[in-house]
C-alpha cells in the first residue's frame, strides 16, 4: 500500500530523475587506490578465500554421491561462462526471475537432494562467488528483453523509490551523484559486476542482494526479505545496469 | 498508594528501556509537532523549544545523529573528510534567516521535491517501509533539529 503511495506519489510529482549513469563504469573506478591494489592481487584478495571455500563445496559430495562438479565438471568446467554472465536470467519453467544463488540452491535441492543453503550463508556465498568467478573478465549480459524487458521496468522504478527513515531512493546517490564524496568515500554507480564481493566495511563477503539489504539497512529501512520479488527485480536491474562491464568478482569494495 | 507504585514501576521500566537503547538509534517516538510553513519558512520553533548552539556543534558531526558533514563542508575542526554532495554551510546564517534554515533541516522536500536531503523532521506518516524499530519516528527529535538551527545560526 505505502510502495504504491510513494510510487503514484513520484508520478503525481512528475519529478524528473537522472538516468541510469553513462557510460557505466564499474565500482572499481571509484574505490580507493589501495583497495584496486589488494582486488587486483589474488594472494591479498581476501575473495579468494571465499572462492576456495567454494571450490571445496562443489567438489564436496553429498549423501547422494552427487557434487556440483558430478554434473558441472571437475571446477565447473561444463559451466559455460556465456550463461553464467546472463544471470539474473527469466526462467520460462519457474515463471520468474532466477538469480545465481537461487539456481546454485535449486540444484542442490533437486539434483543433491540436499537441503538449501541459507540466504547470505557463507557457504551459499562461497559458492556464488567460486561459480561467477569462473566467468571472470566475460561481460555482463542480463537479458534485457522478452519477459524480462517488463520485470526491469518494475525494478528501476523500485530503484527509484523513497526508503527508510533516510528517504532516499537507490538512484539519489548512484544516479544523481557517482563520484561525489560521502564523508570520505567515493559514490559509485552501484554496479553489480564485481559481485560477489568482498567489503571492507564489513569485513565479509556480499552478493548484489545482501549488498541492497546492507544499504536499505543504512537508510533505516526495512530490507525486503531475501526471496521477496522486490529483492529479485532489483538485483536483477541493478545487474542489468551493468550490462558490457566486465565480471571482475570477487571484487572488492567499501 | 497503587496509582503511586504503577508510576514508579512505569519510570523504571522506561527507563531501562531507553538503557538498552542500541547505539545508533534515535530516542524513543515522541509526539510530532506539528509546524507551519510560511513563506518557504518555518518561523516557530518547533514544539516551541529553544534550541543550543554548543549542542548542536556536536550533533552535526554525530555520524548516528545530524550527521551534516556526510554531505556538507562544515567550518569545524578536526574533521577527517567532508562530503562534496550539498552546499557548503560555511557563513550560512548570513545567506538564510532562522526560519528558512528551521524548513530545510525539517524537510527540505518543501522546496525541492526531489532533494535527496533527509527530512530531519519529516512527517513520519510519510516514511515508507521504515526499519523495525524507526516506526513512527522523526530522524532527529525536535530538540536536536533546534540545536542544529541554532548552531548554524552562529555560522556567520
Amino acid at each position: 500500500m505505502k510502495y504504491h503511495l510513494a510510487l503514484s506519489l513520484l508520478v503525481m510529482a512528475g519529478v524528473a530523475w537522472a538516468d541510469a549513469p553513462k557510460p557505466a563504469k564499474s565500482g572499481y573506478e571509484f574505490v580507493k587506490e589501495e583497495t584496486r591494489a589488494m582486488q587486483d592481487d589474488e594472494f591479498q584478495n581476501p575473495g579468494f578465500i571465499a572462492v576456495e571455500q567454494g571450490r571445496e563445496l562443489f567438489a564436496s559430495k553429498p549423501a547422494s554421491g552427487k557434487s556440483c562438479g558430478s554434473c558441472h565438471g571437475d571446477d565447473g568446467k561444463k559451466l559455460e561462462v556465456k550463461s553464467l554472465a546472463r544471470y539474473p536470467i527469466y526462467d520460462k519453467a519457474l515463471g520468474g526471475i532466477v538469480r545465481l544463488d537461487d539456481r546454485i540452491n535449486i540444484c542442490r535441492e533437486k539434483q543433491s537432494g540436499e537441503k538449501p543453503f541459507p540466504a547470505y550463508s557463507k557457504e551459499l556465498l562461497a559458492l556464488e562467488t567460486f561459480v561467477r568467478h569462473l566467468a571472470v573478465g566475460e561481460p555482463v549480459n542480463v537479458q534485457t528483453d522478452g519477459e524480462m524487458a517488463g520485470l526491469l521496468k518494475k525494478g528501476e522504478d523500485l530503484y527509484k523509490v523513497r526508503f527508510g527513515l533516510i528517504d532516499m531512493s537507490c538512484a539519489h546517490c548512484h544516479d544523481s551523484y557517482p563520484g561525489q564524496f560521502i564523508r570520505g568515500q567515493k559514490i559509485s554507480q552501484g554496479q553489480g559486476n564485481g559481485f560477489p564481493a568482498y567489503r571492507l566495511d564489513t569485513g565479509e563477503m556480499a552478493n548484489v542482494d545482501l549488498r541492497i539489504k546492507q544499504c536499505l539497512t543504512l537508510m533505516r529501512a526495512e530490507p525486503f526479505a531475501p526471496d521477496a520479488e522486490e529483492s529479485k527485480l532489483l538485483g536483477a536491474y541493478i545487474m542489468s545496469r551493468s550490462n558490457g562491464l566486465k565480471i571482475e568478482t570477487p571484487a572488492v569494495r567499501y | 498508594m497503587k496509582t503511586v507504585t504503577t508510576l514508579i514501576f512505569l519510570l523504571f521500566v522506561s527507563a531501562s528501556a531507553s538503557a538498552a537503547e542500541p547505539e545508533g538509534v534515535p530516542p524513543p517516538p515522541e509526539a510530532y509537532c506539528k509546524w507551519e510553513m510560511t513563506n518557504y519558512s518555518i518561523p516557530s520553533p518547533l514544539c516551541g523549544l529553544k534550541g543550543d548552539a554548543v549542542r548542536g556543534e556536536k550533533l552535526v558531526s554525530d555520524a548516528a545523529k545530524g550527521n551534516c558533514l556526510a554531505c556538507h563542508e562544515l567550518p569545524i575542526k578536526g574533521v577527517e573528510a567532508y562530503g562534496t554532495i550539498a552546499p557548503p554551510l560555511s557563513g550560512i546564517a548570513n545567506r538564510l534567516s532562522e526560519a528558512q534554515l528551521r524548513l530545510r533541516v525539517v524537510d527540505s522536500r518543501h522546496l525541492n521535491p526531489n532533494s535527496i536531503m533527509p527530512g530531519f523532521y519529516r512527517d513520519p506518516s510519510l516514511i515508507n517501509r521504515p526499519g523495525k524499530g524507526y516506526e513512527g519516528r522523526t530522524f532527529l527529535a525536535a530538540q536536536d533539529v533546534e540545536d542544529v538551527i541554532a548552531y548554524l545560526g552562529t555560522l556567520k
